[in-house]
């Protein structure tokens, strides 16, 4: 199995661009491997020369120059002169790369501890969001089954976009500070709390590019892929409409009094997106930086409490704010399941209504 | 001042009369000599080495395969923080301040270091720190787990661990900048008659620059993680945009000081190959005063280029601009050097012995490491490559091909002056072809690596990156052990092996060949006069 992925492995090289800026800086990548692979030629051609005919021997006297005005000048004025000529095409291309205006579509990429989150907030599409998670199942990562093909770059919700368009993403984060990276595309932009910061691609071919998060964030900063698919104009009017059709169907109705089961069933999914990484889905933790909830104060004790923990985080640690994150029922859902589950058994439950009421 | 001091007829006065000279181990722990002082620093950094690269093999092996085999992320994540932290501030560091104590003195003709009560106090302030760094990994939280950078606001949500390594960090600045102001002093004040600075060896050159900067720089680490420490426990908010402050400011003020850092760990190394590569060609060094110009050019320059380590967090244009501009420029004295080092080689009549070996190895993969700089430095492919692999190895060639190499050619140069034996030739030439292949297995492939997209600082990876990985891994533990060997070398050339002279290599220039081998406990306590 794996020796049949390794094959394509051998990759020396950026992955093939897919858009006109990745070829840009691809070419640049190149031009500068030539400049600096004949530069190298040259000083090591002259190094081992004298490595091999100047070598101590019988009847050998080594030369006494130590200065010469000329040369000195000379190797201090051709490198500048080499290195304005790759300025300007770089210069240029830098330019190019940081405008990021008149786009089509714009969409959101918020970082999350360890997901993340995209609202399309213009052009086509405007009022889709979702949360985009890590979903190769943890038996491949502890290698208890087989790694598939994607394994690590796979994520539930595929960000989409059509090709051809300009697409600028604004990135931010919610705790700390993340990366946008998806190299097909030459894209690479920091997500920072409390800052937008905004970066553009215009892919040029229909496919499916993955990234990783690229700055460090914390436990699962390996784990928060970015996966893109670029589809046709038309494929992209259907996903559109399919995105808001699923969207009014599991809009939550704010009114409805919710059953203990229906909390149960829905905080348990809420809890492996948002919460199992940290708690692990067997509640018990990763102490002491992850407290277990399995039999925690917090998650037997009054409820008042539990909410406030879920809804405003805890300074100082990697406990965010869900409130921020979460809607009302799915909260209320989440601290019932974990009021209910392994050990715990509180039994008691808490309606959206009360979560409603506590955000004011 | 509390050195030997010598009257014109050559009589010694002072404390250390043998009668009342401390033995055992009072001997070290009270010790004033530069001597001694250098001995420690240069043990000191060597046990650290091997610390941190039991962390790296650690970090190598998780990463052997695709999978979380053998650490959980959060141990792997405070495992590169502390290896990081580790090599820099632990191991390269003292090196060369090793290096500079044992030598200076013997270079410029001085008893000894300035101030030999600081200088004893700076070595024994990096025990206590290296203690709060490594016993950090065993507290509740464990021990930092950001990155050697500590960006917030990550550096925020870690436990006492990271308390810890702010107060090591505190800790090692002190003392570093105790170590540099007896270094600049000592240059200063203590250069035996005739010997200007223009005559002066290029090793006390590149000290003095990088003496500055440590200066100039560490205080304001110092500054950047004492905010980290009231952010997290005061209730300011320098670093958090929720109470009007900015993460990202924390990475301008770590880079402006990380930027010259960089070049702290790798400045005295070309002090270092400048003397072998002179030696072992038996010429003198080809354009001193370039060489001189060049190393104070890297410095001042090292100041002006920080924000290249920030290009992806959306800085201006215009700023992308200037930084870009700035970082290429320093291509241009860095090239001086390796072409001026070539140029001393041109027309030698050059041996090969294990110090010549090691520098150029330098001179090869310090290079390729330059060249990879240049890479990065252009802005829009940075983009490409930024905290990827392709960063990690571009480090590596230049920290462990740089500094690293530079030291080891540094050690077998000085090691016959220091033992008063000779090392054994062939084993030091089979370190050195041990750890230039295996170094370059480890790290070369982390370019391609990184060009296709690794991130760096993951525990765990997507499998198209396995085959390289493997390489690494394998190049890791190779490289490793090999260095169990150096450790063999200097101990039997401690112990014995055959006599050296006074000045053991045909080609050496300077006054520390003056004196017998190995060098007696009081030097120069006749001031030797340079024409
Ligand atoms: C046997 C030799 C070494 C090996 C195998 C090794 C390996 C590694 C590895 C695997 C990483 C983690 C890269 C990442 O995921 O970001 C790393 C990081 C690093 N290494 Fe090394 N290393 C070695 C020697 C050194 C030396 C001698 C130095 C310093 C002079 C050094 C300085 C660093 C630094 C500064 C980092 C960055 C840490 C961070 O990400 O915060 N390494 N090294
Ligand atoms: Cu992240």
């Amino acid at each position: 199995m794996l020796t049949q992925i390794a094959n394509a492995a051998y990759q020396v090289n950026f992955q093939e661009p897919a858009t006109k800026l990745a070829q840009t800086v691809y070419d640049l990548h190149m031009m500068m491997m030539y400049v600096c692979g004949a530069i190298f030629v040259g000083v090591f051609g002259v190094m081992f020369y004298s490595i091999v005919r100047h070598r101590k021997a019988p009847g050998r006297v080594a030369a006494t120059f130590h200065e010469n005005t000329t040369v000195e000048i000379l190797w201090t004025v051709i490198p500048t002169i080499i290195l304005l000529f790759i300025v300007w095409p770089v210069t240029k291309t830098v330019v190019a790369m940081r405008d990021a205006t008149s786009a089509d579509i714009t969409i959101k990429a918020t970082g999350y501890q360890w997901k993340w989150g995209y609202d399309y907030i213009k052009g086509e599409g405007e009022g889709i969001k979702f949360k985009s998670v890590l979903s190769t199942p943890r038996e491949q990562i502890e290698g208890k089954a087989p790694k598939g093909e994607h394994y690590l770059l796979e994520v539930d919700n595929h960000v989409v976009v059509p090709v051809g368009k300009k697409i600028r993403i604004l990135t931010t984060a919610e705790d700390v500070i993340h990366s946008w990276f998806v190299p097909a595309f030459a894209v690479k932009q920091d997500a920072i709390p409390g800052f937008i910061r905004d970066t553009s691609f215009r892919a040029e071919r229909e496919g499916t590019f993955r990234g990783q998060c690229a700055e460090l964030c914390g436990k699962d900063h390996g784990f928060m892929p970015i996966v893109v698919d670029v589809v046709s104009a038309d494929k992209y009017s259907d996903w559109v409409a399919e995105q808001k059709t699923k969207m009014a169907a599991v809009a939550d109705d704010p009114a409805k009094v919710w059953t203990m089961d229906e909390l149960k069933t829905r905080g348990e999914s809420v809890y492996a997106q948002n919460c199992a990484a940290c708690h692990q889905p067997t509640g018990k933790g990763l102490p002491p930086a992850f407290p277990a909830l399995d039999g925690s104060k917090i998650a037997t004790g009054p409820k008042e409490g539990h909410l406030d923990r879920v809804l405003n985080g805890k300074a100082g640690t990697a406990m965010a704010a869900f409130g921020k994150q979460l809607s009302d029922v799915e909260i209320a859902a989440v601290v019932t399941y974990e009021r209910n589950a392994w050990g715990n058994k509180v039994g008691d439950m808490v309606q959206p209504s009360e979560v409603k009421a506590l955000r004011q | 001042m509390n050195t030997a001091t010598t009257t014109a007829n050559g009589h010694s006065v002072g404390h250390d009369d043998h009668g009342h000279h401390p033995t055992g181990l009072m001997r070290w722990i009270t010790t004033t000599n530069h001597k001694d002082i250098g001995t420690m620093y240069l043990w000191f950094s060597f046990a650290m080495f091997l610390v941190g690269g039991c962390m790296a093999l650690t970090i190598r092996s998780e990463l052997f395969q695709p999978g979380l085999q053998i650490v959980r992320p959060e141990f792997f994540n405070q495992l590169t923080t502390l290896h990081g932290l580790i090599m820099v501030f632990g191991a390269i560091m003292p090196a060369f301040v090793g290096f500079a104590n044992w030598m200076l003195p013997l270079q410029i003709g001085a008893s000894d270091m300035a101030f030999g009560r600081m200088n004893n106090l700076s070595f024994w302030l990096l025990p206590p720190a290296a203690l709060l760094l490594t016993t950090s990994l065993f507290v509740p939280g464990g021990a930092a787990a950001a990155g050697w950078t500590l960006y917030p606001p990550l550096t925020i949500q870690l436990g006492m661990g990271m308390d810890m390594a702010i107060f090591a960090i505190h800790i090692l600045g002190i003392s570093s900048i105790m170590g540099s102001i007896n270094i600049i002093t000592t240059i200063f004040n203590l250069r035996a008659p005739g010997m200007t600075l223009m005559k002066m060896p290029l090793f006390c050159w590149t000290w003095l620059v990088t003496a500055f900067l440590i200066i100039a720089v560490m205080p304001v680490f110092a500054g950047a993680v004492t905010m980290l420490l009231t952010d997290r426990h005061f209730g300011t908010s320098f670093f958090s945009a929720a109470g009007g402050g900015d993460p990202v400011l924390y990475q301008h003020i770590f880079w402006f000081f990380g930027h010259p850092e960089v070049y702290i760990v790798i400045i005295p190394g070309f002090g270092i190959v400048s003397h072998v590569i002179s030696t072992f060609s038996r010429k003198p060094l080809f354009g001193y005063a370039s060489m001189v110009y060049a190393v104070a050019a890297i410095g001042i320059l090292s100041f002006t280029v920080w924000a290249h380590h920030m290009y992806t967090t959306g800085m201006p244009v215009t700023a992308q601009l200037y930084f870009m501009y700035a970082t290429m420029f320093i291509a241009v004295p860095t090239g001086v050097k390796i072409f001026n080092w070539t140029a001393t080689m041109w027309r030698g009549s050059l041996s090969f012995e294990t110090p010549m070996l090691f520098a150029i190895g330098f001179i090869f993969l310090f290079t390729i490491g330059g060249f990879s700089g240049l890479v990065l430095a252009m802005a829009a492919v940075d983009v490409q490559m930024q905290d990827t692999y392709y960063v990690v190895a571009h480090f590596h060639y230049t920290m462990v091909a740089g500094a690293l190499f530079s030291a080891f050619a540094g050690a077998y140069y000085w090691l016959p002056k220091w033992t008063g034996h000779m090392y054994n030739e062939k084993l030091g030439q089979l370190h050195f072809w041990l750890t230039f292949i295996f170094f370059n297995m480890t790290f070369f492939v982390q370019h391609f690596l990184g060009l296709a997209g690794m991130p760096r600082r993951i525990p765990d990876y997507a499998v198209q990156f396995t085959d390289f990985n493997q390489i690494s891994t394998i190049g890791a533990f190779g490289l490793g052990l090999s260095q169990l060997l150096f450790l063999y070398v200097v101990i039997t050339c401690i112990k014995g092996g055959p006599k050296a002279p006074a000045k053991p290599w045909e080609g050496a220039e300077g006054l520390e060949w003056d004196v017998p081998s190995p060098a007696p406990y009081h030097t120069w306590e006749v001031q030797p006069i340079v024409k």
